[in-house]
C-alpha cells in the first residue's frame, strides 16, 4: 500500500507565498529589474510571454510564481513561439474556460502536448512504421488510422503542419494570425479542419484534428505528473478523484460520494 | 548461426494463462519447462501504484510493441491489407503474464450449445437454417466433458459469482461469492426483472474476498479501485498468471521464463517437432531450444503465424475451402459484437461511476447462444446484455447526448455534467465463422526480424449484422426501463464492414479443434493431429466465438491440454484416441 501521508504538493502553498515566489524569480533573473539589455530575442520573449499579465494565454494561474512548476513550462518540441500560440488558442477552443472551471490553457494542456510530442508518442516510437504508407484511405478503411497512423508523417510533424495550416488559413481569410482571430473565426477554421474542408499534405486534416482533441482531453484529465491537469483542476471539475486506493467502504452507497482528488505523486508517496 | 541449447521436457511459447497453466501442471508432475516470452520481465511489484490512465489506457504500456510485430487487416477479400500500426487498434497482451495481466476479469463459462453448435442447430432447425457461407462445426467435445476443467480453472482463479438461474449445470458452486452490489447494478437488475428476464451477477476474477487457491496461491480481496482493464492489479486482487500458475510453477524449481525471446518457428522434420527457434531481442543471437514436447501458447495471431511460418499443416485457402491453418477466424468486433448498445443520460440521478472493478456487473442470458428460439429469426447464436461498472476513467469517458458538438463550450458543459450521470449497457454477441474470414501470411509487410506479418481478413455475414441489431434493440428496451431521460443508441447499418479494430482481445481460430483431422488442426486436447508432440493451445483452437468473454473457456481447455501433455509424455500417441478407447 502506498504512503497515505506524502509531502505536500507545491501547489498547495498559500497564494501570497506563490506571488512572493514569482517576484523573487523575476528579480533574480533580472527580467524586470531594468538590468536587461534588450536584444530582439529577449524583447520578443518579454512581449510574447513572461511580461503579459492579463492575457489569458499567459501562464496557468496555478503555476504563477511557482518556480519549480514554472521551470517545467518551457517548450521542448515547438521551436517557433507562433506555433505554440496557435496551439494554445486551439486547445482553449476545444476546452474553454467557463463558470465550471479552467480551460485548456489554465490546465497546462499546451505544455502537456509539447512534452508529449517531444517524447516517444511524438515520434510514434512503439508504432509499426514500415512502408508502404497509405495517405488516401478508402471510406471503409478510415478507422485504420484515426489519428494519422497510416500516414508517413509522425505525430510531431502532423501537429506542426496542422497548426501552421490553421494559422495560414486565418491570415488568408481574416488577415490576422489564428491566435489573434476572434472566437468565431477560430471556430470556423477548426470546423473546416475537422471536416477536411481545409487540406493538409500527407495526412487528412481531420486526423490532425483527432490528435488535437485527444491531446487536449489527455492534458486536461491525465495525472498532473505529465504537465497538464494543473492542481488537479481538471479532475475537480469532473468530480473524478484520481488515484484513490480503495472504494471498498463506499462502493455500495446510494448517494454520490464526493472526495478530494489524489495525484500519483501523493499516492506513490515519494 | 543458430546455437542449439540443451534439451528439456517441454518448451512453451508465451507466459499468459495458457502457458502458465501448462507450466504449472507439467512442473507439478515433475517435468522441466522453459517458457519463451518475447515481452519484458514483470512482477506484481511492477503494478503497485500505477493508477495512471494515460500510461496504460492511452499509451498502452502493457501491450505488444507493434514496432516489432503486428498484423495486417482487411475487410474484403478484394483489397490489400493495411498494417495495424498503433495499439489503439490492437490491444494485444505482452510481457510476463500476457493478456492475463491486463484483463477486466469477466469470467463466464460458455454454453453446451457452443460445443455442439452444428449438431444442435441441425437438430432444432434443420440443415437449411445454416447459411451457405457458414463454416461452423462441432468442437468434438461436450460441455459435460469440459465441465471438470471449468471447475478447476475457476478454483485456480478465485472466480467470484452467483448461481445463474438459466445457466448450464455446475458440479460445484463458485469458489467465492459475487462482488459487492452498487446502485447502478441494482437499477439494471430491477429493470431486467421487470421485463421478465433473468439477471445474475457476472462471475469475476476480481476476488470478492481474500482467497487461497488449491495450489496455495493467495489472491487478495478486491478494493474496487477502478483500474483493471489495461492495468496490472495494484493489490494482487485480480487473478492473473503471475500471481497464480506462474508462481506455482516457479515454486517447483523446474520452470525458467526467458524474457525478450522472440520465437520465429517450430523446428521439425514433418512428423515430429524438435524444438523452438528464437531470437534474443537484447543481443540479436539466434537459438534453438529442443524439447520432447513443444507448446504454442501464444495469442491467436502468434500461434497461427508460427504454424504458417514453420510450414506445419495445410494453409487454409478460402477459394477452394481446402486446408485448415488460418481457418475460422472469429472474434468480438468493436462495431458489431460488443461496445455497442444504449447509453442512458440521467437528469436526477448521480452515480459513483468513477468507482468500480473490471468484472463487476450484471448480465442476462435470456438471449445467449440458442436460449431463445431462432426459428423465425434471420440469425443463429445470440447475445448477452450486461451492465458493468468497471470504473469510468476521465480521459476516455466524455459521453454527451446525441446532437451535442464534439468539442467547445457545449461539449465541455455536457461532458462534465453527464460524467457521473450516464450508464452504458452493451450486447455482446456471438460471431459465427464464414469462408472469407481467415488468416494467412501478408504478401507485403514484414516484422522486425524480416518475416511476413500475419494477415487477417474479416467479412461480416448478414446473420452477424442481424444478430448485432437484435442485441442493440434489447439494450434500448432495457435502458428505457431503467428510466434514462435521454439515450444514445448505436446504429448498426446494413452495409457495416469490419473497422480494423482488434481492440477486444477476444479473437479465435487458426488451428481449430475437432473430432477428426478432416476438419480440424488439433484434437480436443489441443494436440496437433499431424505432429503429436506439438500442442497448439488457446483461443486459436476455438472453431467459433460465443457471446461471452473467453478467458475461463481458454483456461479450461488449457487444463485439458496440460492433462494431454502429461499423458503424451508418459504414453505417447494421440491422447484423444486413447481417451476414447479408455471410455469404451
Amino acid at each position: 500500500m502506498a504512503d497515505q501521508q506524502p509531502p505536500k504538493d507545491v501547489n498547495s502553498k498559500p497564494q501570497h507565498q506563490q506571488d512572493e515566489g514569482r517576484r523573487k524569480f523575476l528579480k533574480s533573473t533580472g527580467l524586470v529589474a531594468g538590468g536587461l539589455v534588450g536584444g530582439s530575442l529577449f524583447g520578443g520573449l518579454l512581449a510574447g510571454g513572461l511580461d503579459k499579465k492579463d492575457d489569458k494565454n499567459d501562464k496557468p494561474a496555478a503555476t504563477k510564481g511557482n518556480k519549480d512548476l514554472e521551470a517545467t513550462q518551457a517548450r521542448q518540441f515547438f521551436t517557433r513561439q507562433q506555433d505554440f500560440k496557435v496551439l494554445m488558442a486551439a486547445t482553449e477552443q476545444i476546452l474553454p474556460e467557463d463558470e465550471l472551471g479552467p480551460g485548456a490553457i489554465l490546465l497546462g494542456v499546451p505544455y502537456y502536448i509539447d512534452k508529449q510530442l517531444a517524447g516517444r508518442w511524438g515520434v510514434n516510437a512503439y508504432d509499426y512504421r514500415h512502408t508502404p504508407y497509405a495517405v488516401n484511405l478508402d471510406a471503409t478503411d478510415q478507422s485504420a488510422g484515426p489519428g494519422g497512423e497510416q500516414s508517413i508523417l509522425d505525430r510531431g510533424m502532423i501537429f506542426m503542419q496542422g497548426l501552421r495550416t490553421m494559422d495560414d488559413e486565418s491570415q488568408k481569410r481574416f488577415e490576422v494570425t489564428f491566435d489573434k482571430a476572434t472566437e468565431e473565426q477560430q471556430i470556423e477554421i477548426m470546423m473546416d479542419v475537422e471536416s477536411n474542408k481545409i487540406k493538409m499534405k500527407g495526412v487528412k486534416a481531420s486526423e490532425f484534428f483527432t490528435l488535437l482533441k485527444q491531446g487536449t482531453l489527455e492534458g486536461a484529465y491525465s495525472d498532473p505528473l505529465y504537465g497538464g491537469n494543473i492542481g488537479m483542476e481538471g479532475w475537480k471539475m469532473k468530480e473524478f478523484p484520481g488515484a484513490i486506493p480503495s472504494y471498498a467502504n463506499v462502493i455500495e452507497s446510494d448517494d454520490f460520494v464526493k472526495m478530494d482528488p489524489v495525484s500519483l505523486r501523493d499516492y506513490q508517496g515519494h | 548461426m543458430v546455437k542449439k541449447l540443451d534439451k528439456v521436457d517441454a518448451v512453451i511459447v508465451g507466459s499468459g494463462w495458457v502457458g502458465g497453466i501448462a507450466a504449472a501442471e507439467l512442473t507439478k508432475a515433475g517435468y522441466n519447462v522453459i517458457i519463451l516470452e518475447r515481452g519484458k520481465n514483470k512482477k506484481l511489484e511492477d503494478f503497485v501504484g500505477t493508477k495512471d490512465e494515460l500510461r496504460y489506457s492511452k499509451r498502452y504500456d502493457l501491450m505488444q510493441e507493434l514496432s516489432k510485430d503486428t498484423i495486417t487487416s482487411r475487410n474484403s477479400m478484394s483489397k490489400d491489407a493495411l498494417p495495424v500500426r498503433n495499439n489503439m487498434n490492437a490491444r494485444l497482451g505482452n510481457h510476463t503474464g500476457g493478456a492475463g495481466v491486463h484483463w477486466n476479469g469477466m469470467a463466464f463459462r460458455w454454453l453446451p450449445y457452443d460445443f455442439e453448435i452444428y449438431s444442435k442447430t441441425v437438430e432444432r432447425y434443420g440443415k437449411e437454417k445454416i447459411p451457405a457461407e457458414s463454416t461452423m462445426q462441432d468442437w468434438g467435445i461436450t460441455y459435460d466433458e469440459l465441465e471438470p476443467y471449468y471447475d478447476q480453472y475457476e478454483k485456480t482463479a478465485a472466480i467470484s459469482g452467483e448461481e445463474n438461474p438459466i445457466g448450464p449445470p455446475r458440479s460445484d458452486k463458485f469458489p467465492n461469492p459475487p462482488m459487492k452490489e452498487t446502485p447502478n447494478i441494482r437499477l439494471f437488475t430491477k429493470a431486467t426483472k421487470a421485463l421478465g428476464y433473468h439477471p445474475y451477477r457476472i462471475p469475476s476474477a476480481n476476488a470478492s474476498q481474500t482467497y487461497t487457491n488449491p495450489d496455495g496461491e493467495t489472491i487478495n480481496g478486491c478494493v474496487y479501485c477502478a483500474f483493471c482493464e489495461e492495468y496490472g492489479c495494484d493489490f494482487g486482487a485480480k487473478a492473473d498468471p503471475i500471481g497464480t500458475v506462474l508462481a506455482t510453477a516457479h515454486k517447483t524449481g523446474k520452470m525458467e521464463i526467458r524474457n525478450d525471446s522472440f520465437v520465429t518457428g517450430v523446428s521439425h522434420d514433418g512428423k515430429k517437432a524438435s524444438g523452438l527457434l528464437y531470437t534474443d531481442t537484447t543481443t540479436g543471437e539466434e537459438f534453438e531450444q529442443p524439447a520432447d514436447i513443444v507448446v504454442l501458447a501464444g495469442f491467436v495471431f502468434t500461434n497461427t503465424k508460427l504454424l504458417l511460418h514453420s510450414k506445419i499443416g495445410q494453409p487454409y485457402d478460402p477459394k477452394t475451402g481446402q486446408g485448415i491453418i488460418g481457418k475460422n477466424f472469429t472474434g468480438h468486433f468493436n462495431n458489431l459484437s460488443t461496445y455497442i448498445g444504449a447509453r442512458g443520460f440521467f437528469e436526477d440521478k448521480k452515480f459513483n461511476n468513477f468507482m468500480g472493478t473490471g468484472g463487476m456487473g450484471s448480465s442476462i442470458d435470456d438471449f445467449s447462444g440458442d436460449n431463445e428460439d431462432h426459428t423465425n429469426m434471420d440469425f443463429l447464436h445470440g447475445y448477452e446484455v450486461h451492465y458493468s461498472q468497471l470504473g469510468s476513467r476521465p480521459i476516455a469517458n466524455n459521453a454527451v447526448p446525441e446532437g451535442t458538438p464534439g468539442w467547445g463550450k457545449e461539449f465541455k458543459k455536457e461532458s462534465l455534467k453527464y460524467y457521473n450521470r450516464n450508464l452504458f449497457i452493451t450486447a455482446q454477441s456471438g460471431f459465427l465463422p464464414n469462408k472469407n474470414t481467415y488468416m494467412d501470411l501478408d504478401p507485403t509487410y514484414k516484422d522486425a526480424l524480416g518475416n511476413p506479418l500475419l494477415r487477417v481478413t474479416v467479412e461480416y455475414a448478414k446473420q452477424d449484422i442481424a444478430r448485432a441489431k437484435a442485441g442493440v434493440a434489447r439494450c434500448e428496451e432495457i435502458m428505457t426501463e431503467m428510466g434514462a431521460d435521454k439515450m444514445n443508441v448505436d446504429v448498426v447499418k446494413d452495409d457495416i464492414v469490419f473497422d480494423h479494430k482488434f481492440y477486444t482481445d477476444h479473437f479465435f481460430g487458426g488451428a481449430i479443434m475437432g473430432a477428426s483431422p478432416d476438419n480440424s488442426a488439433v484434437n480436443t486436447y489441443s494436440q496437433m493431429w499431424d505432429m503429436e508432440n506439438l500442442f497448439v493451445v488457446g483461443g486459436s483452437a476455438f472453431p467459433h466465438n460465443s457471446n461471452y468473454n473467453p478467458t475461463v473457456t481458454i483456461g479450461a481447455f488449457a487444463y485439458r491440454a496440460a492433462e494431454g501433455m502429461i499423458k503424451f509424455l508418459k504414453e505417447g500417441g494421440n491422447v484423444a484416441a486413447t481417451a476414447v478407447e479408455t471410455n469404451a
